[in-house]
């Protein structure tokens, strides 16, 4: 087993903004198991957060229980990171938001942590527009445990033991976008070209950000009866428009082609560039997105992509209009201004 | 863009870069690996076997394995394949008992061998066991050829070459030393089956320019004179020797002018100093023995000034390139005196077949060098084959002994009445997995990140004052292991089966090197190698090194890995879940007439 991964690198490997390489925002090497789908998000987190220059020190990495919520360990080893309680990765990150908003939150969690044990947590994190991007890397089982179906499997599949799945799924995708979250999409592991644009455009977005990646489970839940393997996957993934992600300093080289081609320009100036696949595609319905997503689920297709996009909409700082300066930056007179401004709180209740 | 052939050898072999660059495809990172496990007469015999000199050559192999060694590739320098050579050839154990048996009966073939160099003794190596009767004619009193006479002792000790040679003698040979073949007209008489000639290129040039009969006292020619020192029969040199040439004969007589007694010995050369043609580090040695080097000046008069030689009178030039590369020398009018007492010219040397009548069916070309069939290295009298320098013109031992084996392959089919052309027997070879369990492999896959060792050496103070004392002394222990760890192991090949692939990505994932990559390829485009090219990882490839393109996969996606940079670390295959890679290290039998 090599639990070393070599520093050496190609010697002709591109660099960013900052002068540093992909490698650079790598972390420790994945002991998931060998093929892993998380792997594969990893690897195309860390490429999102070197093309979009990101210094890693001002990311905070948060995460729950699951092979999921540890799959943050394998990437930016230089950003800050909390590994929470399970299902509790939203409330941790709210207060870590609260106390440094200055921070970018990457959360990345499965589908045990978000569709089950912390369902509630994830409801009430997409409804305070939390500025953050929450990942579920979604495979349909619970591998950490040996594979028992989850709340997001299919009804009638069966897991790798043959046990069928009696419940009617939960799609988070449909979820947040009912509970009105502004950035909405789903990918698929295997399908970086889909996958980077949607993380780089995700983590750019100001608001809630969802990210739904299907991400076969290769040990428990990739055999043929299935419907998040990878042959499955392959076989009926369809997609209704492609996204490029244009960030704000790149110049835009060619022109965007009316009803073929929609530019959407997010909150920090970038573009996410939008190639409609199918006519009657659009980014700012949040009821069709629903519509469409089930109608594909009927027909036995995973409808992947950008779903639902709102760069205007209010974030939880705005909604509860909270200092600009991060809490963290306050310094005590400020944070605590004593008993003079706590009586004439008191006085104005009475 | 064309699939790769993985039903042959051929992609495998120029991934091991340094087999591939070795003309007799030592099998480096198979030694190398003995040597890591402190197999050292293992690794001395896998190196016996296909370059017979491994004692020598690990010290003065003209290395062409370690500019093609992938190390450098991934940072600054090779693995130091040649030193790992000299270790293994010096920590062995007595090899008596792995050498071949030699058969009591013998096959009733006979074969001549015309000079005693490199070549010729793998012919005699290869020959011998499989029951022929050899017979070697040398003019020189003792075996070796150019490794006895043009190489000084200082840099390879006399016991080594006894060592070496004797393990190829002691197989039962004839030999006439000190006996000159006149005439190969006669010698076809001898009832030979086959006559192989290995008689190197042993006329150096001289540089003839005005002065030269006048000052001809004080002129030598390089490898005569080392020859002479070789043999004794030089024993002292002026004080003031000037050297021209710039190759590595050049580098071995400066040193040994110093070493008998010159006190000021200057090379001059007419090429710039990183042109010159002589091994980088044979240069470095020579200045840190402080030999003056002078580039840039060409020699244009011997200077005499009565009876009295002067010296040599030098034009300083310059060296331009055209665009293809060209150079020229262009002068700049400037000359330079430099006095001195002996020349030794060491400016090329020539093959030299007077003794070859040109009636008796071998047939020479417009310079003067054997017709020959390059593969073969048969002549156009077919039991009369050639090796060495004396095939093509100066090469190296290395190259020498390469053709050794070809030659001995060849004599062997011709021997038995066969075409040595197209019974040529095909090169065997195998592809066997590593696997040793889930994660396990068979070898240390683990990459060191250590920087290359340089080689202990006597102070160059001590060194300058013996002409037989080895200037370098070789790795010690510690330092051979963490030099074998250096090597990536490119004889581990990853292998890829497209029929169990999941396209997962946790190998390009995990690759450390961004040498995978699946690539979607656009209808009608899949002979267009630029537009597959343009979405590699890393676009820039290596037009040196081929990439390894698999059949469609079932997305109808292809992979490609670009081998220029693989570190053979097995994390692709580690991390693969279907096996769809796997670690294969390749074995080549490639020198067909030897011992089985």
């Amino acid at each position: 087993m090599s639990y070393q991964k070599s520093k050496f690198h190609h010697p002709r490997l591109p660099v960013n903004d900052l002068g540093l390489t992909y490698r650079d925002y790598e972390g420790a090497l994945s002991t998931l198991c060998a093929g892993c789908g998380h792997d594969a998000i990893t690897s195309a987190i860390v490429q999102a957060c070197f093309e979009l220059s990101l210094p890693p020190h001002q990311v905070a990495k948060m995460s729950g229980i699951g092979c999921s919520s540890k799959a943050p360990n394998y990437f930016l080893n230089k950003a800050h990171g909390f590994n929470s309680v399970h299902g509790r990765m939203p409330s941790v990150t709210t207060g870590a938001n609260l106390a440094n908003r200055d921070l970018t939150y990457l959360a990345m969690s499965g589908d045990g942590d978000s569709a089950s044990i912390g369902l509630g947590q994830f409801a009430h994190v997409v409804r305070r527009q939390l500025d953050m991007l929450y990942i579920v890397a979604n495979n349909g089982v619970y591998g950490l445990t040996k594979g028992q179906l989850a709340a997001t499997a299919d009804k009638g599949v069966t897991n790798k033991t043959g046990e069928l799945s009696l419940f009617t799924d939960i799609d988070l995708c449909v979820m947040a976008l009912q509970l009105g979250a502004t950035f909405v999409a789903r990918s698929f592991s295997g399908d970086k070209k889909q996958l980077v644009p949607l993380i780089k455009a995700a983590i750019s977005h100001q608001g809630f950000a969802f990210l739904d990646i299907v991400s076969p489970c290769v040990t428990f839940n990739n055999h043929a009866s299935s419907t998040r393997s990878y042959d499955y996957v392959h076989e009926h993934i369809t997609t209704a428009a492609v996204t490029d992600f244009i960030p704000v300093k790149k110049e835009i080289t060619s022109d965007c082609q009316a009803g073929v081609c929609e530019d959407v320009c997010l909150h920090d100036g970038s573009l996410m560039r939008i190639h409609k696949l199918q006519a009657d595609y659009s980014t700012n319905n949040a009821m069709k997105a629903i519509n469409d997503i089930e109608n594909h689920k009927q027909k036995g297709e995973i409808l992947t992509g950008l779903f639902y996009l709102d760069p205007n909409g209010d974030s939880f700082h705005e909604i509860n209009n909270s200092s600009d300066t991060p809490l963290n930056k306050l310094n005590q007179d400020v944070l605590c201004p004593g008993n003079r401004v706590l009586s004439s709180i008191n006085d104005s209740f009475r | 863009m064309k699939n790769t052939d993985t039903s042959s050898y051929q992609h495998f072999l120029k991934v091991v870069d340094c087999q591939h660059a070795c003309p007799a495809h030592t099998p480096v990172p198979e030694y190398i690996r003995l040597i890591a496990e402190k197999r050292y007469t293992d690794a001395y015999m896998i190196n016996w076997q296909s370059n017979v000199f491994p004692g020598v050559l690990g010290r003065v192999c003209d290395r062409p394995c370690e500019p093609a060694c992938r190390r450098s590739r991934v940072e600054d320098k090779p693995v130091a394949i040649c030193r790992l050579k000299r270790v293994a050839s010096d920590y062995k154990a007595d090899i008596h008992s792995y050498l071949p048996t030699i058969p009591q009966q013998k096959n009733g073939k006979r074969v001549a061998l015309i000079g005693a160099g490199p070549a010729s003794m793998t012919v005699a190596r290869d020959l011998v066991p499989l029951g022929y009767e050899v017979v070697i004619y040398e003019r020189d009193a003792l075996a070796g050829g150019m490794m006895r006479s043009q190489i000084p002792a200082f840099r390879l000790p006399e016991t080594v070459l006894d060592e070496e040679l004797s393990y190829i003698l002691q197989m039962g040979v004839e030999c006439h030393f000190g006996e000159e073949i006149s005439s190969l007209a006669n010698l076809l008489q001898a009832k030979f089956d086959a006559i192989f000639i290995g008689t190197g290129a042993p006329a150096g040039r001289w540089l003839e320019m005005p002065g030269h009969d006048l000052a001809s006292a004080h002129i030598e020619v390089g490898i005569n004179w080392l020859s002479n020192v070789s043999f004794k029969h030089t024993e002292a040199a002026p004080k003031r020797v000037v050297v021209l040439g710039g190759g590595n004969t050049a580098m071995d007589c400066c040193r040994t002018a110093k070493r008998l007694g010159a006190s000021e010995v200057t090379v001059l050369v007419r090429s710039s100093f990183d042109d010159m043609k002589a091994s980088p580090w044979e240069k470095e040695d020579a200045k840190a023995e402080g030999i003056i080097i002078k580039s840039d000046h060409t020699p244009i008069e011997y200077v005499m000034s009565g009876d009295k030689f002067v010296g040599v009178l030098f034009e300083k030039v310059s060296s331009s390139y055209d665009e293809k590369g060209k150079r020229t020398l262009v002068s700049t009018g400037e000359t330079l005196l430099v006095e001195c007492d002996l020349v030794l010219v060491a400016v090329g040397q020539d093959t030299a077949f007077p003794w070859i009548e040109r009636d008796i069916g071998v047939k020479f070309n417009k310079w003067q060098q054997p017709e020959l069939n390059q593969q073969t290295l048969q002549s156009t009298l077919e039991q009369v084959f050639f090796g060495g320098d004396a095939a093509f013109g100066p090469e190296n031992i290395i190259t020498a002994v390469a053709n050794g084996h070809q030659a001995a392959i060849s004599i062997d089919l011709f021997c038995h009445g066969k075409s040595a052309e197209q019974d040529r027997p095909e090169v065997g070879f195998n592809l066997i997995s590593q696997k040793m369990g889930i994660h396990d492999w068979s070898y240390h896959s683990g990459i060191s990140h250590e920087e290359r060792n340089l080689v202990p050496h006597i102070p160059w103070e001590d060194a300058v004052k013996s002409l037989n004392t080895e200037v370098e002394l070789g790795f010690d222990e510690k330092l051979a292991l963490e030099e074998a760890h250096r090597c990536l192991n490119c004889d581990v090949h990853t292998v890829f089966n497209e029929k169990t692939c999941i396209e997962c990505s946790a190998c390009d994932d995990i690759c450390p090197m961004d040498c995978i990559n699946f690539v979607e390829v656009d209808e009608g485009l899949v002979n267009d190698a630029s537009n597959i090219l343009e979405k590699l990882r890393v676009k820039e490839v290596n037009p040196e090194q081929e990439l390894l393109v698999s059949p469609a996969l079932k997305t109808g996606h292809i992979m490609i890995k670009d081998e220029d940079v693989c570190l053979h670390c097995g994390l692709c295959a580690e991390r693969c879940p279907t096996g769809a890679w796997d670690m294969k290290k390749l074995t080549i039998d490639n020198i067909g007439a030897t011992i089985k």
